[in-house]
């Protein structure tokens, strides 16, 4: 009886767990890495977390509001919303990243001068607010009217393209667990952004991080912010649904 | 503008040994890199880090240009007393910035 249970289990468990052969750049690391991720104080992301706070709080702009003047407390408000972007935008309709999202409000609600898009303090707030998510669930959003750029980004994906004719997917579905000189090749899975790379010495975003592929592809890089990067996104977070968020993760 | 992550055990046991680890948000930019002018990005890089305890130094490091940006230390010391322990860094430029932690020795 307890045998036929057993076996009765195994049965059931197993197709669940070899269903889902993905993996997030997570398993790919070193332990040291794992490591340094999974301590917060130890997680140099953090720092960018902490320094996004503050800049939650400040007052800044024409309306000198805050972002929590009309957001209130992060942790409640903001809980969730990394799992739902790139989001369809109502004012330009258009997709959206998170990070042009945050852009949206600084300049049109509070009135400030726009942040850089990859400067510090821009990824500094989509940190801070990612990391109210951290743990959730991807959760893609269901806006019929991201169709067209969700195609656009997996024509992105599996398109050969630069000096040396590669596409994204050659390296990250059809080799992804092998490597490349010494690097590991990991699943490109967009789970931890922003993240703090060892190689970068700070944090970056995703579309940074197209970018770096893109430029070791000899491609042109695609510009952040741009239809194409976050049509992309919109793709690779679509392949993660289900995939729980990390921000701010390391990576080497 | 420099700011730190830093962990001290809130109580510990008198004699017992202590690990504290902090982790400083810092470019460390080395001075010997090129911007996309072409001309040299000036050094900024924290030179030297020390933690007091209670008055006494406990800990003391210089930095140089080939450490990391964000330098994370780690270290230990013994808990003798309760007291406040005071951590300074100084950059090249002299400027120094200090964050204190507080300990409870039973
Ligand atoms: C020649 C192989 C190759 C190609 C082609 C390539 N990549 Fe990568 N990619 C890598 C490697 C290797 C890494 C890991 C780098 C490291 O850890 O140092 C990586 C990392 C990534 C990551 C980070 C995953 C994480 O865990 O954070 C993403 C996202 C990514 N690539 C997306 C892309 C996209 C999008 C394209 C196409 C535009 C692309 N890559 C093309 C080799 C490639
Ligand atoms: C004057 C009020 C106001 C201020 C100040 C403001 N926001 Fe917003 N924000 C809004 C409103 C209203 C929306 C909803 C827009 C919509 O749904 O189209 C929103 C939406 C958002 C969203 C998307 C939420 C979601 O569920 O998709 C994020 C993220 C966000 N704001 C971040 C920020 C950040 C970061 C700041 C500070 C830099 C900020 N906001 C400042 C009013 C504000």
């Amino acid at each position: 009886m307890n045998r036929l249970l057993v076996i009765l289990l195994v049965c059931v468990a197993l197709p669940a767990s070899a269903q889902d052969a993905r993996k997030s750049g997570f398993a790919f690391m070193g332990p040291d890495t794992q490591a340094m991720q999974t301590d917060d104080l130890a997680n140099p992301g953090m720092l960018s977390v902490l320094e996004g706070e503050a800049l939650w709080n400040a007052k800044a702009g024409t309306s000198q509001k805050s972002c929590a003047a009309c957001h209130g407390d992060a942790p409640q408000s903001m809980k969730g919303v990394a799992t739902r972007y790139p989001a369809f935008d109502d004012t330009t309709q258009a997709p959206l990243d998170l990070a042009g999202r945050i852009l949206q409000c600084r300049t049109e609600r509070q009135g400030a001068l726009a942040f850089q898009r990859e400067g510090r303090e821009l990824l500094a707030l989509t940190s801070y607010v990612g990391h109210q998510s951290r743990n959730m669930t991807i959760a893609p959003s269901q806006d019929t009217r991201l169709a067209a750029a969700r195609a656009q980004g997996a024509a992105l994906y599996s398109t050969r393209v630069g000096q040396l004719n590669f596409s994204c997917a050659q390296c990250h579905d059809d080799n992804a667990g092998g490597h490349l000189g010494a690097a590991p090749i990991p699943q490109a899975h967009p789970t931890g952004y922003p993240l703090y790379r060892l190689e970068w010495q700070s944090l970056g975003s995703l579309q940074r991080r197209f970018r770096n592929c893109l430029s070791g592809m000899r491609a042109e890089p695609i510009p952040a912010g741009s239809a194409d990067a976050i049509a992309l996104e919109l793709f690779l977070m679509d392949r993660a649904a289900g995939m729980k968020l990390e921000t701010p993760a390391v990576r080497p | 503008m420099a700011r730190a992550l830093i962990n001290v055990p809130q109580k510990a046991k008198r004699g017992e040994i202590i690990e504290i680890k902090t982790l400083m948000s810092h470019p460390m930019e080395t001075g010997f890199r090129t911007g996309l002018d072409g001309q040299l990005v000036p050094r900024d890089i924290i030179e030297q880090f020390v933690c007091t305890y209670n008055g006494e130094v406990v800990f003391s490091a210089h930095l140089y240009p080939a450490i990391t940006a964000n330098p994370f230390l780690s270290f230990t010391t013994i808990a003798a007393d309760s007291g406040t322990l005071v951590f300074s860094w100084t950059d090249n430029k002299g400027e120094t910035q200090v964050q204190t932690a507080s300990i409870q020795v039973e």
